[in-house]
């Protein structure tokens, strides 16, 4: 699998998530507290609503449209509305960058 | 316009009709909706999540009920009992609405169970299904006031104002409630609902009904067996005689304004009220702020509302203002189903969304009445 340089390290606030569109797919990459760096897709299982203008509170990420919360570092669902897991890939920081493993 | 024409412009409001498949066909339904410009470290901060504000809200909101029931109880029997009964019933059955709202979008608290348990709560209290409403109240924000597809439409073209008085005492919407609440107790979910409850959902639904109305044949028992409504003033009937605040902010919403756009500052209502009436509503009299942005919490939305009312219609004054412009609308939409307010912007604000309602040949009012 591919690996895609994404975007520079501080380019995401700690605690905070991101934007990264590639080859016509949107995907969501996501800072931790503890600045660990994840991603997912990048739309909400339920609505197909951008994550980035979300919330994220610790390890949680939360849609900006109903609310519904993922945990990022999983993909599972952890409320309603959502019902069905995020996507998400392998992540890795090198040389300052983040790199996302495109599956 | 004739009876004729009237029933000829009626539409169908149903879930699984006609409008629906017109509302998925054009693009309408899940489509993607105009918002202000704020910047990302500004909407983060604003979407912060804060136990405090919510915590003294509740402890203010339980304290009072349990006062003023236990007021209500302690003088039953004579006529003071009555303000106190007014209270409580204010707290219980229009509090709640506000309470159910917040704590469903998981805003109110930033501890989760803490929502949680407040929207169970609230959920009781408001008579609705705490499964079901949850995922209404997605679909109410996911196509808010598309005919088709929102199950929340309060005014339905042509408007019954008749009905809408008797909202106001609570008797059709409990009613309904009942019997929705009923059925779903009974296993049973209609085509409508299951358009909206995902699957894994209706023994969750059925389950919180069984509860729900358990609840309330023990209140009804209480009272066969005391021979004394007042087991019922306290739990059930305050749904009824304290409603009426939920309604008088609650119908400003969205009534009078646009159907089938995709911009709420086109189809909802912000007013000025005042602070009693913002603590009990939980401040979503700032009703355009709160559909564009649904992540920011009640306490956040006078924030919000200074940070984006240039972009905005000019708010309502006052609920008296908002009343009389969305009842002359509604008086000409019992002949005129089509029409609708549309509010002047100021020269601030970008243009409305116009994609699916720039052809719209029908008159519209122009600015605020």
């Amino acid at each position: 699998m591919p690996w895609i340089s994404a975007c520079e390290a501080d380019e995401i606030d700690a605690e905070d998530v991101m934007r990264f569109d590639h080859d016509g797919h949107t995907y969501a990459l996501y800072r931790s507290p503890d600045d660990k760096y994840y991603a997912t897709d990048g739309l909400c299982t339920h609505e197909q609503v951008h994550l980035c203008d979300g919330l994220v509170m610790d390890n949680i990420i939360e849609c900006p449209k109903h609310n519904g919360r993922f945990d990022y570092t999983t993909g599972a669902p952890k409320g309603a509305p959502v019902c069905v897991a995020l996507k998400t890939y392998n992540v890795k920081v090198e040389a300052g960058m983040v790199m996302i493993e495109i599956a | 316009m004739t009876m004729s024409d009237i029933q000829n412009h009626t539409r169908d409001y149903s879930l699984v009709g006609e409008s629906t498949r017109r509302a998925v066909e054009t693009g309408l339904a899940s489509a993607q909706w105009y918002h202000s410009e704020v910047p990302r470290k500004v909407m983060k901060e604003l979407m912060q999540r804060r136990d405090g504000p919510a915590i003294r809200d509740t402890i203010i909101w339980l304290g009072l009920l349990v006062a003023s029931g236990a007021g209500g109880v302690y003088f039953w029997g004579s006529w003071t009992c009555v303000p106190f009964f007014f209270v409580y019933g204010v707290l219980y059955g229009s509090a709640c609405d506000s309470r159910w709202h917040e704590c469903g979008h998981g805003t109110a608290f930033r501890t989760r169970w803490m929502n949680d348990v407040v929207y169970q709560i609230a959920s009781f209290m408001v008579f609705r299904n705490p499964v079901s409403w949850r995922w209404s109240h997605a679909r109410h924000h996911t196509d808010t006031v598309i005919v088709g597809r929102d199950p929340e439409i309060a005014f339905m073209r042509p408007p019954n104002l008749f009905v809408g008085i008797l909202h106001y005492i609570g008797l059709l919407d409990v009613v309904a409630s009942f019997k929705v609440m009923a059925r779903n107790a009974f296993g049973i979910l209609t085509p409508s609902e299951k358009s909206y409850i995902p699957e894994s959902e209706w023994p969750k639904a059925i389950f919180a009904a069984r509860i729900h109305m358990a609840i309330y044949l023990a209140a009804a028992i209480a009272s066969l067996l005391m021979w004394s409504i007042l087991p019922l003033m306290l739990i059930g009937l305050p749904r009824f005689y304290g409603c009426w605040h939920m309604f008088l902010t609650g119908l400003l919403q969205h009534g009078g304004l646009a159907e089938d756009v995709i911009d709420h500052r086109l189809n909802s209502r912000t007013v000025y009220m005042n602070p009693i009436s913002r603590w009990i509503y939980w401040n979503m009299n700032y009703h355009v702020e709160h559909h564009m942005f649904p992540m920011v919490p009640y306490h956040a939305l006078p924030r919000l509302h200074e940070l984006i009312k240039d972009d905005l219609p000019e708010p309502n004054p006052s609920m008296w203002h908002a009343y009389v412009e969305m009842v002359k609308v509604l008086l000409r939409q019992r002949r005129d189903p089509e029409y609708y307010l549309r509010r002047t912007l100021p020269a601030t604000a970008r243009p409305y969304r116009e994609e699916f309602h720039a052809d719209d040949a029908v008159p519209a009012a122009s600015s605020i009445a």
